[in-house]
């Protein structure tokens, strides 16, 4: 059965407002929609990243003083919450997930454009919400990840405004991930083979697959620990007989995965900024594609390495040692993959391009601490210490983050038409980057000399180290200044863009920079080679 | 511009498209329904968790009643079938006969609701009596909740396929199969829950 | 003139050279106080090793790349249209997938050394029901020759404190009193939220678990005075939730624990 589509119907942009009111209105185009999750990410970044300026402000000294120990275990946890569920999900999977996809597989707009506005509307609401709760009697403060039996008995107004909170946004992204499955396996324009589509339709793919599998794990088990809080049952109480590993287990059996939903799409990104750059093909695209699947199918059966100290047998520590180190090998073909598509090109080195090579070296030294925690006895000391914080703040901050201002530096003269400054865009790298790896790397000694994670006071051997990681915080802090000043003042009066700045081969920019409401004014292209670099008009030149 | 050049090249190479597609509305339904499994998923796998690691004390063990969970189980199974004959008779543009087999359908949901409810209050025990309590009335209690949206929509889209002015025709059939595959998911659910719960 | 391969050797033996060195020669880790310790050290001295290669040789490569193949003013145009080689592919999925397939079987040699796939019995003739299930933790080589007899301690985590319970000499503690070169065995219990037992020198950890006793096993071989950190967070006073292990001599030991022992009651 087909059905036809009425423009009018999908975008009806007569009813809508012009000019920049209709970011705030409940618009149905898709690239109003994800410049709406960008900018509203960001906002929620800046909330997350002030969370993290104030733990460590509190960690400058050895003792409990900037805020009471309550507060802090509550700033933690919003910090966590936020920066995960509010900035790093929403702005790889759905601001640029809405943005790019329809241009990608040549469609005027997502699959179910009604569907796609909900599940954006349901972030705001949910995230005020979860920032609000701190005023009621104190929010949630049992850390992201809400083991019970702690976030059973910690005051529970705030556990059930995050429980609330998490089950909306967690509902969002299930819509979202159904959008995008049925983009781009249904909506691809004629002609157009799933070997065609650049890497990021891919990514994207595998991500909302992972997206569908395992967030309804996540729901079911917070409303069983909702109820535990409310209606007194035992699921996860063991003084009602109920067993804690067990909410362990199927929150991990969403978590896990999560953590490939953060940075999948940022290998997808990646896989398409290189190669603009670098004036080369991507390299290996068949490997890339498989590499992917790997990824999902792995990512799913890897979750109790964060439990190896927890009530887990032995056989269990080691089936899940071997099935994470082996995640090893498909992230590795990427990144190998990446740095051949770098050799041999004419490298442009530009804001874009230094953030992501920043995301490739950040990165692999994140998944080598992290293949070094999936080893059993190793983790054994490390699990719950500042190693770990390092471990991941290496991957979602020097990986997906370095990925998502990589993206804004690639993608903002599609988006405005003008460009960004190039200048305040490398000193925003040098900041980032020097600022980053001061704060994060000190960590990973931490760790391993008796810091755990999680704590408002500590040891004051540590004092020194600890400073050494609040001045990088402190110089984190300051490279959003250059970032926002530069799209602010870029915005007003940049150098105009054109159509196509780079020269890209990719379908977004085959039409006009800021793209028309229906993506293209004639029909989509047929773009056969996304990656044609050096092929079609190498004889021109 | 290079590359506008040669994306115009490209385009005139193509085809013309037109602005139809496939429909892929059930597409999505099948991958919410997907989702919606997962969560059962979820609930089955901390119940067998539970019933492997966590076994209750000798005295704290009771037999469930058989009987009707088994007439719940036909109840819905013949549903499933009414179901099907309602979408065949719509097809055949047999409006009222297509809204008969509905409103039976429903009804028949209707009293797997009542039957659930009556077991509910003659089991000796309560939500938080055990473990195995809870996660037997979470599990039957998401199944109800699910049994009893798909009772309503049911009870619209047969309200809506009326023979004079109603939107659910032979045209547009989407709504109702769409209900329908919604409706045979669950009793499937069911038929998976029972096996489970009731007979292992 | 060297040629291109000459170099390729000269930089991958540099690297694995600097990467052996500060791997030898970095020590990034506590004072080793357990026999568990020097193993952990091992584990990680490899696992440094093989990161910082890994590390140093995929920096080296992008940053080369950034210098050796950027735009220079007067270029146009595109680079190679080079499209994927596949025995490269090859090449760069099998040497990781035997990198990371050693450092497992390493690592279970590792974690068995340790003791991790012992039985999860627990000798604490003292106790209540022997056959009381034990749902996770780290025994110890049964054939540990250092250890003559085992010292069987009763740990039980509250917010925010430890106690350790000497069912020998029938009293509680809140330091952990332990002979040096002595297998000590310790059953774990909460009784309120998960907490964990750190000792950071002794390079263990384990959860401590509300309605699942686990059991965590070690011998110490250096005399001191070691924290003993709670590693899963409880509430406010988490960070404050430590105590001490002293490790002495047996004569110290001895001392202490008969200065401390009460009378069994008869009844
Ligand atoms: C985007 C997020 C992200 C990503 C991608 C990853 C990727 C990986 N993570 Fe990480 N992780 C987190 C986010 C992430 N992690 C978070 C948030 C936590 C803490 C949660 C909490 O407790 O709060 C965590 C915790 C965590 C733990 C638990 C630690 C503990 O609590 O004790 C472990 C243990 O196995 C682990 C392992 C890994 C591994 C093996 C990978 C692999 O996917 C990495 C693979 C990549 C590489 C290895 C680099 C590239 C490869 C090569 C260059 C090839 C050659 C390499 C070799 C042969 C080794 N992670
Ligand atoms: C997913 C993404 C993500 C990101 C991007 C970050 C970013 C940062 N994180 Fe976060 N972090 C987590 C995820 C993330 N974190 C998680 C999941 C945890 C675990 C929580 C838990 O244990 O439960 C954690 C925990 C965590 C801890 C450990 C807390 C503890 O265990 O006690 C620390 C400590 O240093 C820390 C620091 C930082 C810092 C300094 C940044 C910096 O990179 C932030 C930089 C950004 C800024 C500094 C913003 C700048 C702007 C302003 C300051 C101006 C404000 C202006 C206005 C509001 C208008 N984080
Ligand atoms: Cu006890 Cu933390
Ligand atoms: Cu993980």
């Amino acid at each position: 059965m087909t059905i036809s589509i009425d423009p009018q119907k999908t975008s009806n942009e007569s009813l809508q407002p012009k000019g920049w009111l209709r970011y705030f209105s409940f618009s149905l185009d898709h690239k109003v929609i994800g410049i709406q999750y960008l900018v509203c990410g960001f906002l929620f970044y800046l909330i997350g990243g002030s969370l993290a300026s104030a733990i460590r402000i509190e960690l400058a000294s050895p003792m409990s003083d900037f805020m009471p120990r309550d507060v802090y275990n509550q700033v933690l946890t919003l910090h966590g919450t936020i920066m995960i569920f509010l900035w790093i999900v929403p702005v790889v999977n759905g601001a640029f997930g809405n943005y790019l996809i329809p241009f990608y597989v040549g469609a005027r707009d997502m699959a179910f454009p009604r569907l796609n506005a909900v599940a954006f509307w349901l972030i705001p609401p949910s995230g005020l919400m979860l920032v609000a709760s701190y005023f009621v009697e104190g929010a949630a403060q049992a850390g992201w990840t809400a083991y019970p039996p702690l976030s059973i008995t910690t005051p529970q107004s705030g556990q059930i405004i995050w429980i609330l909170s998490v089950l909306l946004l967690g509902g969002s992204s299930i819509f979202g991930g159904i959008n995008f499955i049925a983009t781009i396996i249904k909506l691809r324009r004629p002609g157009l083979k799933l070997m065609q589509l650049p890497m990021y339709c891919w990514a994207m793919l595998g991500t909302s697959l992972l997206v569908v599998l395992s967030t309804p794990v996540l729901a079911g088990t917070l409303i069983l620990l909702s109820f535990d809080i409310i209606a007194n049952t035992g699921f996860f109480n063991p003084v009602l007989g109920g067993n804690v590993v067990v909410y362990q287990h199927l929150f991990w059996f969403y978590s896990h995965p999560a953590v490939y939903i953060m940075v999948l799409p940022a290998f997808g990104l990646v896989s398409e900024i290189l190669p603009v750059h670098a004036r080369k093909p991507l390299f290996g695209y068949t490997t890339m594609v498989f590499s992917i699947m790997g990824i999902v199918v792995l990512g799913l059966v890897v979750w109790a390495h964060h439990m190896f100290t927890s009530g887990t047998p032995p056989w269990m520590r080691l089936f899940f040692t071997i099935a994470t180190a082996f995640i090893a090998v498909p992230t590795g073909i990427k990144f190998f993959n990446w740095v051949a598509t770098l050799w041999g090109g004419k490298i442009s080195i530009n804001s874009a391009m230094l953030f992501s090579c920043g995301f490739i070296i950040n990165f692999v030294f994140g998944g080598i601490t992290g293949v070094a925690l999936a080893q059993v006895p190793f983790d054994i000391h490390v699990h719950d210490t500042y190693f770990v914080v390092a471990h991941f703040h290496y991957i979602v901050y020097g990986g997906t983050v370095f990925i998502i201002f990589s993206s804004i530096y690639h993608w903002f003269p599609k988006v405005t038409g003008k460009m960004l400054n190039e200048k305040l865009g490398i000193l925003h790298f040098i900041i980032t980057f020097i600022g980053f790896n001061l704060c994060f790397a000190p960590q990973h000694w931490l760790g391993l000399n008796g810091m755990p994670r999680r704590v408002a006071e500590y040891d004051p051997q540590f004092q020194f180290v600890n400073q050494i990681s609040s001045l990088g915080a402190l110089l984190m802090a300051i490279s959003t200044i250059p970032f926002l000043l530069n799209v602010f003042l870029s915005a007003r009066n940049g150098k105009a863009a054109g159509d196509n700045p780079w020269n890209a081969l990719t379908p977004e920019w085959l039409t006009s920079s800021p793209p028309p409401v229906e993506n293209w004014e004639g029909e989509a292209p047929l773009v056969e080679e996304p990656y044609g670099y050096g092929k079609h008009f190498s004889e021109q030149k | 511009m290079t590359t506008l050049d040669s994306s115009k090249e490209i385009q005139k190479n193509n085809s013309e498209i037109n602005e139809t597609h496939e429909d892929f509305r059930m597409f999505g339904l099948i991958t919410f329904l997907i989702a919606d499994g997962m969560t059962f998923a979820g609930f089955f796998a901390a119940y067998l968790t539970y019933k492997a690691v966590n076994p209750l004390p000798d005295g704290a063990i009771y037999e469930l009643e058989l009987p009707i969970p088994t007439l719940n189980t036909i109840l819905l199974l013949v549903s499933s079938a009414t179901f099907h004959k309602a979408g065949k008779a719509l097809l055949k543009d047999k409006n009222p006969e297509s809204q008969k087999w509905l409103f039976f359908t429903a009804f028949l949901g209707i009293i797997f609701l009542i039957c659930q409810l009556f077991e509910y209050f003659h089991l000796p025990f309560g939500l938080t009596d055990n473990l195995f309590a809870s996660t037997f009335y979470a599990l039957t209690g998401f199944h109800g909740l699910h049994v009893t949206l798909g009772t309503l929509m049911i009870l619209i889209i047969a309200w809506q396929s009326r023979m004079n002015g109603g939107r659910i025709t032979s045209q547009n059939m989407f709504p109702l199969e769409a209900v329908e595959l919604y409706w045979h998911f669950v009793d499937g659910i069911w038929v998976v829950l029972f096996i489970i719960l009731y007979l292992l | 003139m060297l040629n291109k391969n000459t170099y390729l050797i000269l930089i991958i033996s540099l690297v694995f050279a600097i990467s052996f060195w500060i791997g030898f020669n970095v020590n990034l880790l506590p004072t080793e106080a357990s026999i568990n310790a020097p193993i952990y050290d091992e584990l990680f001295k490899i696992l440094f090793i093989i990161g910082l290669i890994i590390f140093i040789g995929m920096t080296i490569a992008v940053i080369y790349s950034l210098f050796r193949f950027r735009k220079r003013n007067d270029q146009i145009g595109d680079g190679i249209a080079l499209e994927g080689n596949l025995s490269l592919e090859i090449v760069w999925t099998i040497i990781p997938s035997i990198i990371v397939l050693l450092i497992g079987l390493y690592s279970y040699n590792i974690y068995d050394r340790m003791g991790g796939m012992k039985e999860l019995n627990h000798n604490h003739e003292m106790m209540s029901s022997n056959s009381e299930k034990i749902w996770a933790g780290i025994s110890q080589t049964s054939d540990n020759e250092i250890a003559i007899n085992n010292l069987s301690i009763e740990v039980s985590a509250m917010q925010f404190a430890f106690l350790f319970n000497y069912p020998k000499g029938n009293f509680i503690s809140g330091e952990l009193h332990v002979p040096v070169d002595q297998k000590v065995s310790m059953k774990m219990e909460s009784k309120d939220v998960i907490h964990a037992f750190w000792v950071p020198e002794f390079r263990i950890k384990q959860d401590i678990i509300p309605g699942q006793p686990t059991i965590l096993n070690f011998t110490p071989t250096k005399v001191g005075k070691y924290p003993i950190i709670c590693a899963e967070l409880c509430g406010p006073y988490h960070g404050g939730m430590r105590a001490s292990i002293i490790v002495e001599e047996e004569s110290d030991y001895n001392e202490w624990f008969n200065k401390n022992k009460k009378p069994e009651v008869n009844l």
